[in-house]
């Protein structure tokens, strides 16, 4: 009778436990989930400055088309990849990342679209948009990194295991150097 | 930063506790000096504390905003403040916008408030508005936005609660034995033995010592925090020398807070109260030295938590962060600073008149601009007439 006892306890206790991890990883890949609609809305909030943007400072730069000629360029490309998995489309998030900061870095050779309210506007939401990008990444990598975690320590790992939790993917950007702030380089006047 | 609100808690509890059972003995106290009964005493303490609780709990923030004459804003009355409140947001992961409003206001603070994770707020002041840039503005609005997702604002009233009960139970006990201890003195001596005098002798230390006691203990959670909220911002913007360069400017102004008070002291981003030239502020302050936070920040290397402990450790010989959070942070790299701090810093009128003009459309000012000359006017809220004629080129500007 005893050992009746024992094993219902212990099959109570293994149920718990098994319930209690299971939540615990439901919530962790919610909040990958979460993460990743985060990222998303400010990617497409960028995809809709663009547009604004370069018909706003084409005006000005009348030199600056091969740079103009780039973002849009990398905006349909990284549009395209929309649908592709994490990896193909932080590659191509990247690069429209460093076509953007190649135009606002010659926008200071400009002074007239600097007196440009609707530029500056502009500019500020792009300033903020890629902040919200880079922040947003932050968190999601964070995320998936503790939801990674989980899913593949013991003991969480057999639950994973058993109800199917697969490992998140990281959104990397291609270069670190990318992340840092564009170089000017002005040509010196004699 | 999970691990960390985690060990917070587990501390500031502690230090909370502390505070509550410093409650109970004075209520003890009380109760036997003045009837003979420490569990009256102690009901007598709970009762007033847990009254003081539910109105800290649902009016509070209410209490403090209007209090400091905040104003809400929205994303279109100031979009950069809003970007960069929704930023922060994004970085710490809280799950709510937090509520932006604005005190008018030339002193230069912010503060933080929120009972829940549901209903949240940031207040800036306009002095901050005007005299901070991008990066600086960001540094301090990560300070605030840690302080509400650390769970900072709620920890700390209560605490604030605890010794604002132990304050009040103090000031009236002090009194009640002054005038009974007379009213015995007067009366026969043959009731209160030795024992009784020792209860009053003792109960009339703590009740002036432990006023000062809870004082010091709250203080030492406040600056605690202070330091926590100073390292996430750094984690959250990647770039300490915005808060750094921010507190600069704070504390170089000597415009102080016009509608501050005690309680609400341990909100802010600096001390409201702070003079100039007034540093060396150990035990007595909600805030840790203006100078020393600066100093930590810019000793910083990364922009993890482990480097402001690195730091701090460099600049105080003290350690601060618990041992949790630097075990699981990884190495985090600075980022570079925005295009505005790099020299091409938006002018300083142009943030005044912005944030002036905010003020403006907020007292439902309306903000006309003539269509021939382009001079632009301010009207008040009380103008009837249709139209004004334009003072500088004289061509009628129709207001409907």
């Amino acid at each position: 009778m005893l050992a009746l006892w024992i094993i219902l306890g212990i099959l109570v206790l293994l149920a718990l436990i098994f319930w209690g991890t299971y939540n615990g990883l439901v919530g962790l890949r919610n909040q990958v989930k979460n993460a990743w609609a985060q990222i998303d809305v400010q990617l497409k909030r960028r995809f809709d400055l663009i547009p604004n943007l370069v018909e706003t400072v084409k005006g000005y730069m009348q030199y600056e088309r091969a740079t103009l000629e780039a973002v849009t360029k990398a905006r349909n490309i990284a549009q395209a990849a929309q649908t592709a998995g994490v990896g193909e489309r932080a590659k191509a998030e990247g690069e429209l990342g460093g076509a953007l900061a190649r135009l606002l870095a010659v926008v200071e050779r400009y002074p007239d679209l600097k007196a440009n309210q609707n530029f500056l506007n502009l500019q500020e939401q792009l300033t903020s948009t890629e902040n919200k990008i880079s922040f947003s990444r932050q968190f999601y990598n964070d995320s998936v990194l503790r939801y990674n975690n989980k899913t593949q320590m013991f003991p969480s790992n057999i639950v994973a295991g058993m109800m199917n939790f697969k490992a998140g993917e990281f959104f990397e950007t291609a270069t670190p150097a990318e992340r840092e702030a564009p170089k000017v380089s002005f040509p010196q006047q004699q | 930063m999970w691990e960390q609100i985690r060990s917070n808690q587990m501390r500031s509890a502690f230090l909370i506790g502390i505070l509550g059972a410093l409650l109970l003995v004075v209520g003890y106290f009380l109760g036997m000096a003045f009837g003979g009964n420490g569990i009256a005493g102690i009901l007598v303490a709970a009762v007033v504390w847990a009254i003081m609780l539910l109105i800290a709990y649902f009016q509070g923030d209410s209490i403090l905003l209007s209090v400091a004459g905040a104003q809400k804003i929205t994303a279109e009355d100031h979009p950069q403040l809003y970007n960069i409140v929704e930023e922060m947001k994004i970085a710490s992961g809280l799950e709510k916008m937090p509520e932006i409003y604005i005190v008018d206001d030339p002193a230069m603070n912010a503060f933080a408030t929120g009972r829940s994770k549901d209903r949240t707020a940031v207040t800036v002041t306009s002095g901050l508005l005007q005299n901070l840039n991008r990066d600086e503005l960001e540094g301090v609005i990560g300070h605030e936005v840690s302080h509400i997702k650390n769970r900072d604002v709620l920890l700390m009233s209560l605490a604030g609660v605890l010794l604002g009960t132990i304050v009040i139970l103090a000031w009236y006990g002090t009194r009640v034995l002054f005038y009974s201890g007379m009213a015995n003195r007067r009366s026969s001596s043959r009731s209160s033995g030795g024992g009784q005098v020792i209860v009053l002798a003792v109960a009339l230390v703590l009740m002036i010592l432990a006023p000062i006691a809870a004082q010091l203990l709250y203080f030492a959670i406040s600056r605690k925090r202070e330091y926590l909220a100073d390292a996430s911002s750094a984690l959250y913007t990647r770039y300490p020398e915005g808060l750094a360069s921010a507190l600069e400017k704070l504390g170089a102004s000597t415009k102080q807070l016009k509608n501050a008070n005690n309680a609400t002291a341990p909100m802010y981003t600096i001390n409201p109260f702070h003079k100039e030239g007034r540093e060396a502020t150990d035990l007595t302050s909600t805030h840790p030295p203006i100078s020393e936070r600066i100093r930590i920040l810019r000793a910083m290397a990364g922009a993890s938590p482990a480097d402001y402990e690195r730091a701090y450790e460099q600049v105080t010989n003290k350690k601060v962060i618990p041992g949790s959070v630097l075990a699981t942070a990884g190495s985090v790299a600075l980022r570079a600073p925005s295009a505005e701090t790099r020299g091409v810093e938006a002018d300083r009128i142009q943030r005044t008149r912005e944030t002036s003009d905010m003020l403006l459309r907020m007292n439902n000012y309306k903000i006309i601009a003539c269509p021939n000359c382009g001079t632009r006017y301010k009207i008040p809220p009380d103008y009837t007439e249709p139209g004004i004629i334009c003072a500088r080129c004289g061509n009628p500007v129709n207001l409907r």
